[in-house]
């Protein structure tokens, strides 16, 4: 249990809370990243508060961790594919990025658009979206022993 | 001008989005080993399990919910005419699918959408080609669903 860091944990997840807050009480938008990121593709409309979201996003990221360095939440690269992949890291990344990308166009959110935003707001989709999303994603690690 | 392109509301999704990259950061959920430490539950019988992604889930989660509550109470945000709320309101055929999808990808990297972008901050080994794959999948994902939206909006809404 040494990796358990549960009152940064809270933290982060309070602020991630308050971030969604602003958004929907400010501009009354959901604070999902994969709809943020997805509906910049045509046939985008509202482009510029999205990208304006996403580049702080990124520098929020960026200061965060040049202020809190001893966090130690600066990965130098990504989880490799499992021994038994033989098609290499790169191939594996990249299933896992269309996969993810498809899932949440088609299923209209991810973590944080139905985990966070829609759970708050009690949608009977989301917990559906949620509790699938989460028991498929246990049993991936399972099953391709990735950790 | 579009209100969504006048300042306070630009503003607003700034200061939205600096705090999201903050809160990613401290909760250490910006690290795909952790989210993965949490997902793999076959570590709990030795004791090697991270539950913290549920920490940061829960408090997000409350936040959120105390704000759509006062959200109710007003009939818009502070700078829009009103609050987009989603649209499907059903439980379809395609969310479940794509959640399943979702769910593979999410497994097999550790990384959701919003540490994928977060992660742009560091440039890590392999992050733009795990984010030019995202963008492929969603463009993918889109292409698909306009052609059968308007039938999809009257199953689901």
């Amino acid at each position: 249990m040494d990796t358990f860091t549960p009152i940064p944990a809270a933290i982060g997840g309070t602020l991630i809370g308050l971030s969604a807050a602003i958004l929907w009480l400010g501009n009354g938008r959901i604070a999902g990243i994969s709809g943020i990121f997805g509906q910049l593709l045509p046939p985008a409309q509202t482009v510029v508060w999205r990208l304006v979201f996403l580049a702080f996003l990124v520098g929020g990221t960026f200061v965060a961790a040049y202020l809190l360095p001893g966090l130690g939440n600066r990965p130098a690269t990504l989880v490799d594919a499992p021994k038994w992949f033989a098609g290499g890291t790169t191939v594996w990344i990249a299933l896992s990025g269309v996969l993810t990308g498809f899932g949440t166009k088609i299923g209209n959110g991810c973590t944080s658009g139905h985990g966070v935003c829609g759970l708050a707001r009690l949608s009977r989709r989301s917990i559906v979206a949620v509790s699938v999303f989460f028991v498929v994603a246990i049993l991936t690690v399972t099953v391709t022993g990735i950790v | 001008m579009s209100k969504t392109l006048q300042l306070p509301y630009l503003a607003v999704a700034a200061i939205a989005g600096a705090i999201f990259g903050i809160g990613l950061y401290i909760s250490g959920m910006v690290n795909p080993l952790k989210v993965l430490r949490f997902l793999d539950f076959t570590a709990i019988p030795a004791g090697g399990w991270d539950p913290s992604l549920a920490f940061v889930m829960i408090p997000a989660v409350v936040v959120m919910f105390i704000a759509v509550r006062i959200g109710r109470a007003r009939t818009k945000p502070a700078f829009d005419a009103s609050f987009h709320e989603p649209e499907f309101t059903k439980v379809d055929a395609p969310l479940v699918a794509g959640a399943a999808v979702f769910g593979i990808g999410w497994g097999m990297s550790g990384i959701c959408p919003g540490p994928a972008i977060s992660l742009m901050a560091f440039w890590p080994q392999y992050l733009p080609i795990y984010l030019l794959a995202l963008f492929v999948g969603s463009y993918g994902g889109s292409v698909i669903i306009p052609s059968g939206r308007q039938k999809r909006l009257a199953l689901a809404r």
